[in-house]
């Protein structure tokens, strides 16, 4: 590993001031800040992370759930995964978000990870890993080397000629059907993000994953109120029943009223270069009946633009059928 | 990096007299006395040498940072390299060597250790950002003549076989106990499954933890 500076940030001003100074907020920042650090400091020790400064922010005010006055949750960036996972408000009315969490990793990891540090969770390519394999993500212009080489667990939605990584959170998949809004402070002030705008395809700049610029900390996550008499579920399809990821995930929300689909929110995981919201499958069901063959036309659009690789072509179909069964189990006590 | 001389060593590494000695300890004096029979004048020279050049040419020195930290109820001054995860601080700076390295990317679980309680992967996270935190680990929770429960169980049960993971898959055990987990075994094993066992003692770490709640249940007889 790379030696660092350690400091901690006495506020959250004095964090961005130091912060703001870095020539990048993105793949191989020179100063980071550092939550749980599950994700940063492994790829410190394989040396895809080198940053030079370290800005620990764990003693931030940023540890609070609470309730917000039109009924809504904001969640702080410093909030551990296993605390948000079993809130009795986010077990109540997000239940989709307590069940994508509690899915991923494991008790002891999900104790470290921030909600901040779930949102910038990096991609399990294994090219992207190894510092010694081409990884346009890592190091443009070095190209991919996942494109022909293994790409199993690797994306179809959302890629590129230059980068196919996953997205590998749970929690984000939950987020994006929660229309959560992150909220950043920064040099120039205070900005919210919707989660469908935060994160970035890779496009002609995979390095790119985020909105984030130098400085800019996120200090909390807001979801809207909960949708009345919603019901909503995380399916996680994978090679073992625990601690892996998604080879096809669906966060699925959903209103039945009269027997008709009144409102969707539908969202995937495992199969996308961000956390993949899927206006398309909602369109489809909205007004339409909760019937299987709806929820196949719905998945159907959900995959429309699906490009599989080699190795993956089996995840196209596997999305398809992880949506349509989130949508049966869903609705069938609704 | 530590401060702490070799004097002040903590006695961890078990009993020194005849018979009574631990693996640890019988191999490490096996080793010295080997090579104190063949190279014992380079041994010295080896030792001056290494304590010189620490002492001016540590590249870290410079960027070490002091840190307090509180293992199992004992306060340690430190001054750290910044880079040094919390398994490292422990087994090398502390000499606690029950928390093991396995995977070293908190994929095993065999670094477990308690930061407040709640258990973590103690090689994903950096020993300098824990100041002042009450961390508990393997050493600090049973002794061999007062065992935790958790420690009887997996020694009736017999769950492991080399051991090398079973620290850590003690203090998730006695992690567990306080969390929500559910009454199945299936459900114990989801809450357990951030610690791998290669020897396969699965049933039977199962076993223990589910005796260890099954008697907690139970009213104490007189």
């Amino acid at each position: 590993m790379k030696t660092f500076a350690l400091t901690r940030a006495g506020d959250s001003g004095q964090a961005i001031a130091t912060a703001a100074k870095a020539t990048t907020a993105q793949q191989g920042a020179d100063i980071r800040f550092i939550g749980g650090g599950t994700t940063l400091i492994d790829l410190m020790k394989l040396n895809v992370e080198t940053p030079k400064t370290l800005i620990d922010i764990n003693r931030l005010p940023l540890d609070k759930i609470d309730m917000l006055p039109d009924g809504g949750l904001t969640i702080g960036a410093t909030v551990r995964n296993s605390d948000l996972a079993h809130h009795p408000l986010v077990r109540k009315n997000y239940n989709v978000l307590a069940e994508a969490i509690l899915s991923g990793a494991t008790v002891q990891l999900r104790n470290m990870a921030t909600t901040g540090g779930n949102l910038l969770q990096r991609t399990r390519c294994m090219y992207f890993r190894d510092t010694a394999m081409p990884c346009n993500k890592r190091e443009p212009g070095s190209g991919c080397a996942a494109i022909t080489g293994a790409n199993r667990g690797l994306a179809i939605l959302g890629t590129s000629e230059h980068c196919i990584a996953t997205n590998p959170s749970d929690m984000n998949v939950a987020m994006a059907a929660l229309e959560a809004v992150i909220h950043l402070r920064g040099a120039k002030g205070e900005r919210s993000i919707p989660i469908a705008d935060f994160h970035l395809v890779p496009g002609n700049t995979p390095q790119r994953e985020t909105v984030l610029e130098p400085g800019d900390l996120i200090t909390h996550v807001t979801l809207p109120p909960p949708a009345l008499g919603s019901r909503s579920l995380y399916l996680k399809l994978r090679d073992r029943a625990s601690y892996e990821f998604a080879l096809a995930s669906a966060a699925v929300m959903i209103t039945v009223a009269s027997g008709k689909i009144t409102r969707a929110r539908i969202a995937l995981g495992g199969v996308g270069t961000k956390p993949w919201r899927s206006t398309e499958a909602e369109g489809e069901l909205t007004n339409q009946s909760a019937t299987e063959a709806v929820f196949r036309k719905a998945a159907d659009a959900a995959l429309r633009g699906a490009k599989p690789q080699s190795q993956n072509g089996f995840k196209v179909e596997l999305a398809k059928r992880c949506l349509v069964h989130a949508l049966k189990l869903v609705t069938q006590t609704a | 990096m530590s401060d702490r001389g070799e004097s002040e060593r903590p006695e961890a590494e078990g009993h020194s007299e005849f018979g009574r000695s631990t693996r640890r300890t019988f191999l490490s004096r096996l080793g010295m006395a080997s090579l104190v029979a063949t190279a014992a004048p380079a041994i010295t020279t080896l030792a001056q040498r290494s304590e010189k050049v620490g002492q001016e040419l540590s590249p870290a020195a410079k960027d070490a940072v002091p840190v307090t930290l509180r293992v199992n109820g004992k306060k340690h001054d430190l001054r750290i390299d910044p880079r040094t995860t919390l398994l490292d601080c422990l087994r090398e700076h502390l000499h606690l060597t029950g928390s093991k390295k396995g995977c070293d990317h908190g994929q095993c679980g065999a670094c477990t250790v308690h930061i407040n309680g709640r258990r973590v992967n103690s090689c994903l996270t950096f020993a300098a950002m824990h100041q002042d935190e009450e961390i508990t680990t393997i050493e600090g929770i049973g002794q061999p003549e007062n065992l935790h429960a958790v420690q009887a169980a997996f020694l009736a049960t017999d769950a492991y076989q080399c051991g090398y993971c079973t620290s850590g898959q003690i203090m998730s055990a006695v992690a567990l106990l306080k969390e929500p987990c559910g009454p199945e075994d299936a459900d114990v094993k989801e809450c357990m499954s951030g610690n791998i066992c290669r020897c396969g003692a699965y049933p039977n770490i199962v076993a223990a933890v589910q005796s260890v709640r099954q008697n907690a249940k139970q009213p104490k007889a007189g």
